[in-house]
């Protein structure tokens, strides 16, 4: 197994006007090729802070975070990134946005095939019918399935998604969960995905990294039994359950010292 | 024109009835001298004696040059130095006070001393005009600029656009609706200080033309100029408004 991404006692903390605030705490693990990591853990903790790291847009305070053995200098096409904001270009339409990428000179996409590339994601997202509107016309479910499919086009062998599936109502949840499994078996990929439900990092991962309330350290890391390619009929598994009743109540935990933490301080004293 | 727009066209219509009335209210309420204030049909009449007669176009074509002029060079000048300023934090720092002190100067002040620098001809009045369009663009694009949040850049990144890539395609899309804004504020202003600019001695436009009016005491000239120029600037507004419209569909306004 190779090591595609290293987080080597990782530690972060931002500059505020009350001070420093600790965000990532000591966080070491590592991502192989082909692994399907999930990150959960409650909200405010940390987890966009930590895969901004291995994207590229922020540095450790302290620690080493690696990729391909290398220091992350920066962002790059080889790691793709699903924004929890989207990102989508208003002043671009819904076609013109999946084919930003593969304009670019870094892609080498033909400009032959990038039609085609065009068409076969717009048909995957559902989102033929809006081809040519801009987003302002789309629904918050339809900008994040847009973000989705303008990730995909470009291929990267490595995907950090964050929180991609949070818009969605269940059944389009779950198509793109089902999608983005046959994407992995047919195309290889590496992901690093950050989840605030429990089934889904159950059902898509191969390891789950559980992330303590701020400042995130690792609480435990799970291995998921399951192997690929899985369908739905592992969420009916005796296994799937007891590791989803053990990882609720690890969240719940982390959940509620959140809370206490975020509780103002004229109340408790 | 279709339904909708013939009814918005007469709603738009109405302020304008409304006011030509109240004026010949006034006129004949008896509370003003009737010598003061010429009657609205008095005054259109003038407008046709001034454009057959005395050359009005050559006037409006003067003071539309001038502004056209002078906004085009500002804002040429104004993108960059804006776009600069607003894009580094540092830059904006160190060049704020001092920009923010040349725009409270009104332009007016300015005059003796363009006039020492730069005499009475139309280089001077392009300063002015210049002056008055720059600061007033410099501001709207360094605010608009520094709005623009690094998450467009940040998605552009991870899907391997390079520094060319990313202005080319996320940075100046960004900036065009600042532009227009800028353009529309710049345009305002500089039709604002038409007048002051032509106060230097010149020999049309229409500055000039109810400058020399003022002196012979001519109401019904001024009331011509200070209309026309009301109306020029009203449809520069409405075009480049178009032009927004047409370059910015994808932003979400809220008036449709
Ligand atoms: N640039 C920054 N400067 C200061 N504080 C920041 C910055 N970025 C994030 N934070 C703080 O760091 C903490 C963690 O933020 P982060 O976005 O990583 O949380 P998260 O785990 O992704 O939460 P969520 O599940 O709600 O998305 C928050 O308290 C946030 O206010
Ligand atoms: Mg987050």
């Amino acid at each position: 197994m190779t090591k595609r991404a290293q987080f080597d006692k990782v530690s972060l903390s931002f500059g505020t006007p009350k001070g420093r605030l600790n965000v990532v705490e000591d966080v070491s693990y590592d991502i192989n090729d082909g692994d399907f990591i999930a990150v959960i853990g409650p909200s405010g903790c940390g987890k966009t802070t930590m895969m901004s790291m291995l994207a590229g847009f922020q540095k450790p305070t302290t620690g080493k975070v690696l990729f391909d053995g290398r220091p992350v200098a920066g962002p790059g096409p080889e790691r793709g990134v699903i924004f929890q904001e989207y990102g989508v270009f208003p002043w671009l339409t819904v076609k013109q946005n999946i084919a930003f990428g593969l304009t670019l000179r870094a892609n080498h996409v033909p400009a032959a095939e990038r039609e085609a590339i065009c068409d076969h994601y717009l048909g995957l997202m559902g989102l033929s019918d809006f081809a040519n509107s801009y987003p302002k016309h789309l629904s918050g479910g339809m900008r994040q399935r847009l973000a989705i499919a303008r990730a995909y086009a470009v291929k990267p062998q490595f995907l950090l998604m964050d929180e991609p599936f949070g818009a969605l109502d269940a059944q389009t949840r779950s198509n793109m969960q089902n999608l983005l499994l046959k994407v992995l078996e047919t195309e290889g990929k590496t992901v690093m995905l950050i989840t605030h439900s429990v089934e889904e990092a159950i059902y898509l991962a191969s390891r789950i990294v559980v992330v303590t309330a701020r400042p995130a350290r690792i609480r435990e890391i799970i291995d998921v039994p399951f192997p690929y390619p899985r369908d739905e009929s592992v969420q009916e598994r005796p296994e799937f359950g007891e590791l989803r009743s053990h990882i609720r109540q690890l969240v719940m935990d982390e959940y509620r010292a959140q809370q206490a933490q975020m509780r103002p301080v004229s109340f408790s004293e | 024109m279709n339904g909708a727009g013939l009814r918005r066209f007469g709603l738009g219509l109405i302020p304008w009835i409304g006011a030509i009335l109240l004026w010949y209210a006034v006129r004949w309420s008896g509370f003003v001298n009737t010598s003061l204030i010429p009657a609205p049909h008095q005054v259109a009449a003038k407008f046709f004696e001034l454009l057959t007669k005395e050359g009005l176009l050559i006037d409006i074509f003067a003071s539309t040059r001038r502004v056209f002029l002078g906004v085009a060079l500002g804002i040429l000048v104004a993108v960059p130095v804006g776009f600069l300023l607003g894009w580094y934090r540092p830059a904006r720092t160190f060049a704020d006070p001092m920009i923010n002190f040349f725009r409270a100067l009104p332009p007016i002040a300015l005059i003796p001393l363009v006039i020492v620098y730069f005499g009475v001809d139309e280089l001077a009045k392009l300063v002015i005009l210049f002056y008055a369009s720059f600061f007033s663009g410099v501001i709207v694009m360094y605010e608009g600029v520094s709005q623009i949040t690094p998450l467009y850049i940040r998605v552009a990144q991870t899907l391997g656009a390079n520094q060319a890539e990313i202005f080319r395609k996320v940075i100046i899309p960004l900036t065009v609706p600042h532009i227009l804004t800028a353009l529309r504020v710049a345009l305002g202003v500089a039709w604002a200080t038409l007048v002051a600019s032509e106060l230097i001695a010149a020999q049309r436009g229409l500055g000039a033309m109810i400058q020399n009016a003022s002196t012979y005491f001519l109401l019904d000239v001024i009331y011509v100029g200070i209309i026309c120029i009301g109306l020029i600037a009203l449809i520069m507004d409405l075009i480049l408004r178009r032009i927004t419209a047409r370059l910015l569909v994808w932003q979400d306004r809220a008036i449709a």
